[in-house]
């Protein structure tokens, strides 16, 4: 059992509370604080605008400030500490150097003249470039923020499309397969559309012939993941996709697992009109606990007028500026274009780690980080498959799909398993998830993990197993090494406590 | 060696894992991609080592000209503000950098205490019920605000200020295309009257333009109505303004990116949060919840996750996945430095260099300041020339200051042509020697104010 530090809490004995570290509001003192800025003692404010209300902050001490997130930090799991086998998620390894790449970035407002921010511009142009080299797509906005707001993006960008060619209002649906990821339909809905669901096929690909009958004149477009979320490339992508162009429609594709075709193949030769990327999940920028990512939107030319505004224009005598404001000055109009998801370019921050990870890999590290997860996937399939059963048994991409319906029958599920390998030191693989494959544990373990620690989850997964069939109690009642046990979720969405009581 | 620093796999390594799969090349494991899509050539290099890599993007930083740098008064809702050094050292420690969300609670206590005491205390700075984990900017949220508005009403008409910042304005009319919602524009004085009918009106305090509104006879109009009131706001005004929450705000939105986080030309920031209780259901993004382990022990957790596109899919209350906890986490360290005492010195020293400054070029006869009434940390300086040409002959000087000649949204641009002063505790006594210097004698105040 390790040695968990905290601070005291205060008021032992006086109160109940069991907890890894107080509160902040637990550890305040009247009259604590420090000098982080200059004193300043007057401000100009009337009477009727000023603050009655009681301002309630923690008045701490900085060394106490540096204990308690030292002391969280310390409670969590993280890739810098260990495997993160997380199916979709694609945890591999966060550079240093694209960190320290990105803060040479910081102190720059995004309302500055392009005339003060033309390396901003370069890097930004040159990474639009190489994204549409390695998606074989035409264009980019480096605009949305994430996955999610990139499905957004692209969605309204489709609306516009079928605005323009005079069959908007007809087309009302979007399809999705029913191994998609939750954002996809939720992206649809937000973009007034209705959504309908395909099933998948016996071998795990979207079932043609019900996408075909699902197909028609109402139809806006499909979203589809390649690889899907079983981890399997659609064998008959191009069929797909040539079967929704044939109805009118127009193809997503949903790039968060787009590690596995990095230098394999390009979703732009496969039939795609655009595909996001997740730089958080295949350009290897830090997941930030929940956030932030970025989400680049590649499209090919049919889609162009449609993008965010504004766009980047790279002159001959390698000056840029955008488009929207030469000499800085708004247009009249946005023409085609949907408008603006986040201003200028995003996340740029975190874009600049992606720039930086792609000119460190450069081409031929980039080929190789595909073929390596794709090789990792199937090499820790192989150490696994004879104690769990496989969801579709065909060669994998870069991440698998194990039912654990086995050892629920045996009395321990897929939440049992994944809090089990807790315990044995490694964070669970994605459960319940994609939704047709019952106790489903996903499995993704990246490019960047040894093959000793490949085989030491896959070690860890079989001992499991057997647990499962000889004592599975032990499995259920898992974890007992982490930082809590098991969590009770239910009352805390039945009675819910979103903020700290202060102390009367 | 392996040129790829990140690649574990020797060549052993290799052998042995294909072996184990039962193939003799990687190769193999294609077969079921098109064979004349394979292994396309991309054409973008080769790679660099590290040494190189810092090199170059030292080179491509080196052709910006940083805030810092010189005299700078850009501001609105992204702001440069001073970051206490222990900011960035606790929240990029690598535990939360590299964390993912934290759907395994029992290894992500730290995540999900941090995130609770965000939420808990951005509800105290608001004075709001409740606050969700973060959104992507404030933008966004804004947009979002009006979404859930029009959940909650069955109304598809917005009613959104023009003094409320022009980015976000631009992103709440890319958003209402999805929802296909009518948006419409009205000067702040106008918003009371133009409630009826509408699932929120929208209204930012301070405004864009730094001009102080009465927030609350506008929430009182729209409830009137049957409307909801949303309010953009400011972290470091709220120090010092009475909060949406005492004001009959119903959700209060805003750019988190003051606290502590870097201004990285426009992003990663944080996107503000906020509503009454009684409309949680409706909130959408991530909300960290307090509960207890097996053995008792208090410990947080993601919670009312029903409302999320994991769960719900096409009837979640938002699509948003992926957030911004790590700003969020920047945030919390930031106000817990600060204290209640830093918070207020640090707002009060933007309002304070704002007002001595605007006293001292609405004492150049060329210059006046042009907002409605009192203003917070920003002005609005109008001069004879235009804004527009004023902002390039002070970029000309090095100095930095925003033109409301760039607040087009959807063509349309909203006020004169002015220029825009922000002020934080980052704004020097030299800086604004410099911006009135270089006012006076651009605007010919210099010639005027020698000839009197």
């Amino acid at each position: 059992m390790t040695v968990v530090k905290r601070q005291p809490m205060p008021d032992a004995g006086a109160t109940d509370v069991k907890a890894l570290e107080p509160l902040l509001i637990e550890l305040t003192r009247p009259g604590r604080g420090g000098r982080h800025v200059r004193a300043e003692t007057n401000a100009d404010i009337p009477p009727q605008f000023q603050r009655k209300a009681p301002l309630g902050l923690p008045e701490l001490t900085e060394p106490q400030v540096v204990r308690h997130y030292t002391h969280l930090a310390e409670l969590n799991y993280s890739v810098d500490g260990g495997m993160y086998p997380l199916g979709s998620c694609t945890m591999k390894y966060n550079p240093k150097v694209n960190d320290r790449a990105a803060s040479l970035f910081a102190d720059l407002h995004p309302r500055q003249s392009y005339r003060t921010t033309q390396g901003v511009l370069a890097l930004a142009y040159e990474l639009e470039q190489m994204l549409v080299k390695i998606t074989g797509m035409d264009f980019v906005t480096l605009q949305p923020a994430a996955g999610a707001q990139s499905e957004f993006t692209a969605l309204l960008m489709f609306k516009a499309y079928h605005a323009k060619r005079g069959d908007a209002k007809q087309r009302r649906r979007i399809i999705v397969p029913d191994s998609a990821h939750g954002t996809n339909p939720a992206s649809a809905a937000m973009c007034g559309y209705q959504v309908t669901t395909v099933k998948s096929d016996a071998r795990g690909n979207v079932d043609l012939e019900a996408l075909k009958t699902a197909l028609g004149p109402d139809v806006a477009g499909f979203m589809l993941t390649n690889p899907n979320t079983l981890g399997l490339f659609e064998e008959r992508v191009r069929e797909v996709c040539a079967a929704v162009h044939d109805a009118g429609g127009l193809v997503y594709g949903d790039g968060a697992n787009m590690n596995a075709l990095l230098g394999v193949a390009r979703p732009g030769d496969l039939g795609f009109d655009c595909v996001h990327i997740n730089v958080h999940k295949t350009f290897s920028t830090p997941h930030g606990a929940g956030g932030p990512g970025a989400g680049p939107l590649c499209v090919k030319m049919h889609l162009r007028p449609f993008l965010p505004k504004p766009w980047i224009v790279r002159e001959s005598d390698g000056t840029y500026h955008y488009d929207t404001a030469r000499e800085d000055r708004e247009p009249e109009s946005i023409g085609d274009s949907i408008g603006s998801v986040k201003q200028r370019l995003g996340n740029f921050g975190v874009l600049a780690r992606a720039y930086t990870y792609i000119k460190t890999l450069g081409e031929e590290g980039l080929a190789e980080t595909g073929r390596d997860a794709v090789l990792a996937a199937n090499y820790l399939l192989a150490l696994v498959r004879e104690k769990y059963d496989v969801a579709y048994d065909r060669t994998p991409m870069h991440e698998f799909v194990l039912s654990a319906a086995k050892q629920k029958k045996q009395g321990a599920t897929a939440l049992d398993l994944s809090k089990a390998l807790l315990d044995e030191g490694f964070h669970s693989p994605t459960v319940y998830f994609p939704l047709i494959v019952p106790e489903a544990l996903m499995i993704e373990p990246t490019e960047t993990e040894p093959k000793e620690t490949l085989d030491a989850f896959a070690a860890a997964l079989n001992r499991l197993a057997d647990r499962a069939a000889s004592d599975p109690a032990s499995v259920h009642d898992a974890p007992k090494n982490t930082p809590l046990r098991r969590l009770d979720e239910v009352t805390a969405a039945r009675n819910p406590k979103l903020k700290w009581q202060r102390p009367t | 060696m392996n040129e790829n620093p990140y690649s574990p796999h020797t060549e052993a390594d290799r052998t042995a894992m294909l072996e184990r799969i039962g193939v003799r090349s990687v190769d193999e494991l294609f077969n079921a991609i098109p064979r004349d899509a394979r292994s396309p050539r991309l054409g973008i290099g080769a790679g660099m080592s590290e040494q190189e890599v810092q090199a170059h993007l030292e080179k491509l930083a080196a052709l910006n000209k940083t805030a810092g740098s010189g005299p700078f008064f850009i501001g609105g809702p992204i702001q440069r503000r001073y970051i206490p050094a222990a900011v960035p050292v606790l929240a990029l420690r690598g535990d939360f950098l590299t964390a993912y969300t934290p759907y395994q609670p029992e290894v992500s206590q730290g995540t999900l205490q941090a995130v609770f005491e965000y939420q808990s205390l951005l509800a105290e700075l608001l004075a709001m019920d409740v606050v969700n984990s973060s959104m992507y900017d404030g933008a966004s949220a804004t947009a979002e605000a009006a979404l859930m508005a029009v959940r909650l009403t069955g109304r598809k008409k917005v009613v959104v200020s023009s003094d409320v910042d022009f980015t976000f304005r631009r992103t709440l009319r890319t958003y209402a295309r999805g929802a296909e919602l009518e948006i419409v524009d009205v000067p702040t004085d106008r918003l009371a009257s133009s409630a009826d009918g509408a699932a929120c009106v929208i209204v930012q305090h301070p405004d864009a333009f730094g001009t102080l509104v009465d927030v609350r006879a506008i929430a009182d109009a729209a409830h009137e109505v049957g409307a909801l009131c949303v309010q953009v706001t400011e972290p470091h005004a709220l120090a010092l303004l009475e909060p949406p929450g005492a004001l009959g705000v119903d959700i209060a939105v805003g750019e988190g990116q003051p606290l502590g986080i870097p201004m990285s030309y426009g992003g990663p920031h944080l996107g503000i949060f906020a509503c009454r209780g009684a409309l949680v259901r409706q909130m959408p993004g991530r909300i960290a919840g307090q509960t207890v382990d097996a053995d008792g022990v208090r410990g947080f957790v993601n919670t009312l996750q029903t409302r999320e596109q994991h769960i719900r899919r096409e009837k979640a209350t938002s699509n948003i996945c992926t957030n911004e906890a790590l700003a969020a986490i920047h945030a919390a360290v930031y106000l817990s430095l600060l204290g209640p005492e830093g918070l207020r010195a640090a707002a009060r020293a933007g309002v304070a260099r704002a007002h001595a400054l605007a006293n001292r070029i609405a004492a150049l006869p060329t210059c006046r300041i042009a907002n409605d009434g009192a203003f917070f940390d920003r002005f609005t300086l109008r001069t004879e020339m235009g804004g527009w040409d004023l902002r390039l002959a002070l970029l000309e000087r090095g100095i930095q200051v925003e033109a409301t000649a760039s607040h087009y949204v959807d063509g349309k641009r909203r006020g004169r042509d002015d220029v825009i002063v922000q002020c934080t505790e980052m704004t020097s006594e030299s800086d604004a020697d410099a911006l009135v210097d270089a006012v006076a004698e651009i605007t010919g105040s210099r010639q005027a104010v020698a000839a009197r």
